[in-house]
């Protein structure tokens, strides 16, 4: 699994760190910076649940392209 | 063989018309979709030919039409005129003066990928490219009838108007704004159609790939990197100007080409202003090609070169240009609109002497965190060309955070920027 923002999207509400902070932390103006590591799949149910959490539907999760 | 390829004709004034261009580049091939000489589709024939995107993304032109091809849904060819960069005027020139050389390769591409629409989009500021191309799509009996649709559309004027979403958005929906990508425009742009965006000097190019064949356009520039490229020459030069080149000409030669350097040159910006910026000490011997320029942290880009001269001050021309990067971000992604805020506040408080020592080093570590941060590469851009100037200027940066402003911060400025519009009355 791959987790990518969409940079339209975010707004900084900063969820998606919160749910997920072993791949997402925030910059210093509070947007997501996703550590580009595959998302292995103990952390896949963390994933759905930090996309989900997002107010603005911003969090984008999918396929790893390099599987 | 010889250059001028792209410009040849155009020594007398004024724009080539239909007869003009016929007598200078001959008729095009009325089946375009076969090379007469090999019987390779026109992809193939290009892709052979190894032209690249000259717009600044170097992408290979074959595997855009190929994509465009490949995907469903009847395609559409833009060819992109914006001139969004102020350093650059070889687009707006190719089509103003050559405007039937460009409608060539737009019409040999929509024959090829069986595209019933051209959009030419342009800036909104240059009535002479949209006359040039208005006058020149009237004289032609395969453009603009029945069956392949030709309009122009006036980007309004802009940094960004040129990215490829940007122009799809505007014409989808009224935006001139990059939107995000996937989908790519090859996959769906605009009308949701497969569309081929093309610069229009690649576009041009492909007016003449279309008669004279791959192992002609491969007979000037490298082997990586062939054929011939419009570059625009601006600052410290006696006679600036819209250059056609073949790749791998030595800098220095052109330099000479452009009247030669006002005085010695500190610095040269390749790339424009999402470009980058080399020391003049190993500028000058460069070979302009991607291989020599990305040793150096450099690209062509969209063939920008911009001799800084030494009396100037680039601490005060880079704060300059990253005030302007800054007020055409589209602002739309956080972190551009935050991260260029912040490069632009700490460069003008070490520009006036009142940043903190490592102010170099907090620039690095902004410019780090735009990238790859935005729906577009303007962040992207602005970090390189920022980070250039850190690491080229390192004793003018330093000098600037110890003293302040110096004398050359006031003298006229080298890199154009365009005045800030006013907004307009309703």
């Amino acid at each position: 699994m791959e987790i990518r923002v969409n940079p339209i999207s975010c707004k900084a509400h900063g969820l998606c760190a919160e749910m997920l902070p072993e791949r997402i932390s925030l910059d210093e103006w509070g947007y997501p910076i996703i550590d580009g590591r595959p998302v292995p799949r103990e952390l896949e149910s963390l994933a759905r649940r930090a996309a989900a959490v997002c107010p603005t539907l911003a969090l984008v999760l999918g396929a790893d392209r390099r599987a | 063989m010889n250059l001028p390829r792209l410009l040849a004709g155009l020594d007398r004034p004024g724009p080539l018309t239909l007869d003009a261009h016929v007598a200078v580049h001959g008729e095009m091939p009325a089946d375009v979709s076969r090379s007469w000489r090999t019987g390779r589709t026109l992809v193939e024939e290009i892709r052979e030919s190894g032209l690249k995107g000259r717009g600044g993304g170097g992408f290979p032109t074959a595997r855009k039409l190929a994509s465009v091809l490949a995907a469903r849904g009847r395609p559409v060819v833009v060819v992109n005129g914006c001139e969004g960069e102020p350093a650059s005027g070889k687009d707006r020139l190719l089509v103003e003066r050559a405007p039937h050389l460009v409608i060539d390769g737009a019409v040999a591409c929509a024959r090829e990928l069986e595209a019933d629409r051209i959009v030419f989009a342009i800036d909104s500021d240059a009535p002479a490219t949209r006359w040039a191309l208005q006058a020149a799509i009237g004289e032609r009996p395969d453009a603009g009838r029945r069956g392949l649709v030709t309009e122009i559309v006036e980007m309004p004027t802009g940094y960004l108007s040129g990215q490829e979403t940007a122009i799809a958005n505007f014409v989808n929906r009224g935006q001139a704004v990059p939107t995000v990508v996937p989908p790519m425009v090859f996959e769906r742009g605009i009308a949701r159609r497969p569309t081929f965006v093309g610069n229009a000097e690649t576009v041009g190019q492909i007016g003449l790939i279309v008669r004279h064949g791959a192992g002609w356009f491969r007979g000037l520039g490298t082997d990586g990197q062939p054929g011939s490229a419009l570059v625009t020459v601006g600052g410290g030069v006696f006679d600036p100007g819209v250059f056609e080149i073949e790749y791998g000409a030595v800098l220095g030669s052109l330099i000479d080409a452009a009247g030669g350097a006002i005085e010695p040159v500190r610095a040269v910006l390749f790339g424009g202003y999402g470009g980058a910026w080399v020391d003049g000490s190993q500028a000058l011997e460069l070979e302009i090609s991607d291989r020599s320029l990305r040793e150096v942290g450099a690209t062509l880009g969209p063939g920008v070169i911009v001799a800084l001269p030494q009396t100037a001050c680039p601490v005060a021309e880079t704060a300059r240009v990253a005030a302007w990067l800054e007020s055409q971000a589209a602002g739309q992604c956080g972190p551009c609109v935050s991260g260029l805020a912040s490069i632009v506040g700490t460069l003008g408080e070490l520009a006036d002497g009142r940043a903190a020592t490592d102010a170099g080093a907090r620039l690095v570590e902004l410019a780090g965190l735009v990238t790859g941060r935005g729906a577009c590469a303007h962040p992207d851009g602005a970090a390189r060309f920022v980070t250039s100037a850190v690491r080229v200027f390192a004793t003018e940066f330093a000098d600037h955070a110890a003293y302040g402003r110096c004398p050359a911060c006031s003298s006229t400025p080298i890199l154009p920027v365009p005045a800030r519009r006013l907004a307009r009355a309703a």
